[in-house]
């Protein structure tokens, strides 16, 4: 579950908060969504109104947003839940589109495998309902500019740097700026044509564009090839784990984005939960549910085996483990039922 | 055979199918306390402990396909309930606005008690179970859903999720054996008061809501002292709170906007939640309390087995019979054996794999009770009927 979007003006919140006399236990809204689901107060939730191929691969997605969409900074990405299979799963994508855009637009690379990048990029018909959460992120532009600048992106990595190239096209003034990009091949190239267009515009920025299916994967030293003057340049990178760990172990002061968690150490049952606010140690095989009274916390709970879910809690980081199949799962916003589930490594559940 | 089933096997010949099993040490596999139904249950129940955990793997292996088979469709089946119920309700209440017209009133009112009726019974009750918070969907989850009832949906969860389907039928700790205001057991001990169990019953069906709200009370504890009076007087706040805003809706702000028309639309509320209670309570009462369905004592919760435990929820829950609509408006009541042996799985799902449970229950020789709604009420009515009397036999 996401946070919830932030409150409507104070006139229609007086007006909703009258209505809801008549619409208890329910909102107004759950009435008036039925008409349009973007009309939530509460949860903000966006329409698909376009999808552009970008790749083979990759695809961007435009997305209409509820009132309550805040905007976002270049470089921030926006979390999105999609239902596959009746399941909602909820994904954070950078945000492509320019600063200041009516409509979010998100680009997705298809993850091989992959539960809700598959979808996003095959099959998410025109039309769809998506839920929302506020931009956030802190992989920003500083303000005022730095006077140079250095990208270096992998693949799907050049998602918040296009927005953030896409805002200084707009507002005209591109400092001196360095684009080291890699794809796998010509053809894989996200916004490829549009990078080669945007350079020649703007003579201060110039674009770098490696395939690794030819020259390898791009690393610190190559990198260090094509730009000779990195060293006087603010650098912000963006792609895999290994680039990005190599260029941050390489040199002082990148300003990194990574898309996927770092690898996680070995998920044995058993762990460390952070239980709303302090350190509980949950055993192999012992319930969460156990462990936290163990410990002393108040916690729901009923049939304790399962079947009543009084004890669900929402999970906001790490994984749990259920007793019951043995299998790992949970993603942040998931409620999961403290009485049937163990700890994975580390997690951190809030307490109601 | 004995009342008590403390003896079950042990002893006994093996039967032609368990010739050249490995025998295990037999032990007490249902204690059944006498009970005025116990003639009915004894030939039910005799199984060995094998037996009942070789049906319980194969519940369970019902319960695991169900799991692995839920996808878009059972999502798209709870939504359009949803959807359908809200429009509903907002066509019942509209027409209400033109109550002074006899057909529109009665137009209306229908549509508002079946709205209500959808949403305390499909909705309401299948989702505070968990049944599809699955989807992961916070608008349709177990924890976040409130309903249009009195009585608040933590307290319910509680007393009726917990309390109801761990101890089902399991008299003394199941407090839905008569509400705590009602006889429905023989192990029950009569007393003056029960004479008006007839009386009483009709009034908890008509002010039903308001029954299992303050059935959530467990003022019985209280008398007992094994609840303090601070959680009570919190349990009646929260009463209070959910209530006033229920009464509030219903018999002060809609009549108050239909303004000339207030009486129409207070007597269309007041008949809708009127009708909901009388079918809630009606079907409630059918899933197990008819003759057929089996009332328990405290020590068959004693190293309960999960096998035990299955056999218990089929023994002690009736369905009924009836189309698909009529399941619908019992929110999948009907076939409450099904609901009682996986209380989270998707409702959606109980009338198709109700015939397989019916089918292994008839291979293990258990009781799979079923009937009409009208006999099954009788049945119940019968039985209240009975128990206001002493020793009241059949
Ligand atoms: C801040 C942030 C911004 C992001 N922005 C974008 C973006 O703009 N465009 C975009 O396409 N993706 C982006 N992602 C990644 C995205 O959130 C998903 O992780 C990705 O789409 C895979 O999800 P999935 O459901 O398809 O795969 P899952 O079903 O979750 O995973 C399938 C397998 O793929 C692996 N995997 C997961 N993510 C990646 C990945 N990014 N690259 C390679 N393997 C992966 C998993 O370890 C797993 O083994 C971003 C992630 C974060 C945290
Ligand atoms: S306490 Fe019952 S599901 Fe957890």
């Amino acid at each position: 579950m996401f946070r919830s979007a932030p409150p409507a003006p104070s006139g229609r919140r007086r007006l909703l908060d009258a209505a809801r006399a008549l619409t208890t236990p329910l909102l107004p809204e759950d009435f008036l969504t039925l008409v349009d689901p973007l009309w939530s107060t509460s949860s903000l939730r966006g329409r698909v109104v376009a999808r552009r191929r970008e790749t083979d691969r990759a695809v961007s997605v435009t997305i209409e947003p509820g009132r309550a969409w805040a905007g976002h900074r270049a470089g921030q990405y926006v979390g999105v839940g999609v239902d596959v299979d009746g399941v909602r799963y909820r994904r954070s994508y950078s945000l492509s589109g320019p600063e200041g855009s009516e409509h979010l637009t998100v680009t997705v690379q298809e993850v091989p495998g992959g539960v809700v990048s598959t979808r996003l990029v095959r099959d998410l018909p025109i039309g769809t309902i998506v839920e929302l959460e506020q931009a956030s992120g802190t992989f920003t532009l500083p303000e005022p500019l730095p006077s140079k600048l250095l990208f270096v992106t992998a693949g799907s990595g050049i998602t918040p740097v296009m927005s953030m190239l896409r805002t200084l096209d707009r507002r005209g003034t591109v400092p001196d700026t360095v684009l080291v990009h890699s794809a796998r091949t010509p053809e894989d190239t996200i916004f490829g044509a549009e990078l080669a267009g945007l350079a020649a515009r703007h003579p201060s920025l110039r674009v770098v564009t490696r395939h690794s299916a030819v020259t390898g994967r791009l690393d610190p030293a190559s990198v260090d090839a094509a730009v000779p003057d990195r060293a006087g340049r603010a650098i912000y990178a963006c792609g895999p784990a290994g680039l990005l760990d190599a260029l941050t172990e390489a040199w002082d002061g990148v300003v990194a984005e990574r898309f996927t968690p770092p690898a996680r150490a070995a998920e044995g049952t058993g762990g460390t939960v952070d239980l709303g606010g302090s350190a509980v140690e949950v055993a192999p095989g012992q319930s969460l549910l156990e462990a936290g009274e163990a410990a002393g916390r108040i916690m729901p709970s009923g049939c304790r085996m399962g079947i009543c879910f009084g004890c669900v809690l929402p999970l906001r980081e790490g994984r749990v483990r259920d007793l019951r199949t043995g299998e790992a799962h949970g993603e942040p916003g998931d409620l999961v039922q403290t009485c049937v589930n163990s700890a994975c490594g580390t997690a951190r559940i809030d307490l109601p | 055979m004995t009342a008590t089933l403390d003896t079950p096997a042990t002893g006994a010949e093996p039967g032609p199918e368990e010739t050249g099993r490995v025998r295990q040490p037999q032990r007490p596999v249902l204690e059944l306390v006498p009970s005025s139904r116990r003639e009915d249950v004894v030939a039910t129940t005799d199984l060995t402990a094998e037996q009942i955990e070789e049906l319980g793997r194969r519940l369970d292996a019902i319960r695991d396909r169900v799991l692995a088979e839920r996808g878009a469709s059972d999502a798209a089946y709870i939504r359009d309930v949803i959807r359908k119920q809200r429009a509903l309700e907002i066509g019942g209440r509209a027409l209400l606005f033109a109550g002074v017209l006899p057909p529109a009133w009665i137009a209306g009112t229908a549509m508002l008690s079946i709205a209500k009726i959808l949403e305390n019974m499909e909705i309401g009750h299948n989702v505070m179970h968990g049944q599809w918070d699955w989807m992961r969907d916070p608008k349709i989850h177990s924890s976040t859903w409130e309903w249009d009832n009195v009585s608040s949906s933590a307290e319910w969860k509680h007393s009726h999720n917990y309390m109801h389907h761990t101890y089902t039928n399991v008299v003394g700790k199941d407090r839905d054996v008569g509400y705590g205001i009602l006889r429905l057991s023989e192990e029950q001990k009569w007393n003056p008061y029960y004479l008006g169990n007839p009386v009483y019953n009709f009034l908890l069906s008509l002010f039903f809501e308001y029954g299992v709200a303050l059935h959530d009370l467990e003022v019985e504890k209280l008398v007992a002292g094994e609840k303090p009076w601070s959680r009570v007087w919190q349990q009646i706040k929260s009463i209070g709170r959910k209530a006033g805003r229920q009464i509030l809706k219903d018999y002060v702000a809609f009549p108050a906007l239909a303004g000339p028309f207030f009486l129409p639309v207070l007597a269309g509320n007041l008949t809708a939640n009127v009708v909901r209670n009388v079918w809630s309570h009606a079907v409630i009462f059918c899933g197990h309390f008819p003759t057929g369905a089996v009332q328990f004592g405290e020590e068959q919760l004693d190293d309960e087995s999960r096998g035990e435990w299955y056999v218990r929820q089929l023994l002690g829950s009736a369905n009924l019979d009836g189309g698909r609509y009529f399941h619908l408006m019992t929110g999948q009541l009907s076939f409450q054996i099904e609901h009682h042996l996986f209380p989270d799985l998707p409702s959606n799902r109980y009338a198709e794999i109700a015939p397989e449970v019916r089918a292994l229950c008839e291979e293990y020789g258990l009781e799979y009770t079923s009937g009409p709604l009208w006999k099954q009420y009788l049945q119940v009515l019968g039985t209240i009927n009975r128990l206001a009397l002493p020793n009241g036999k059949r």
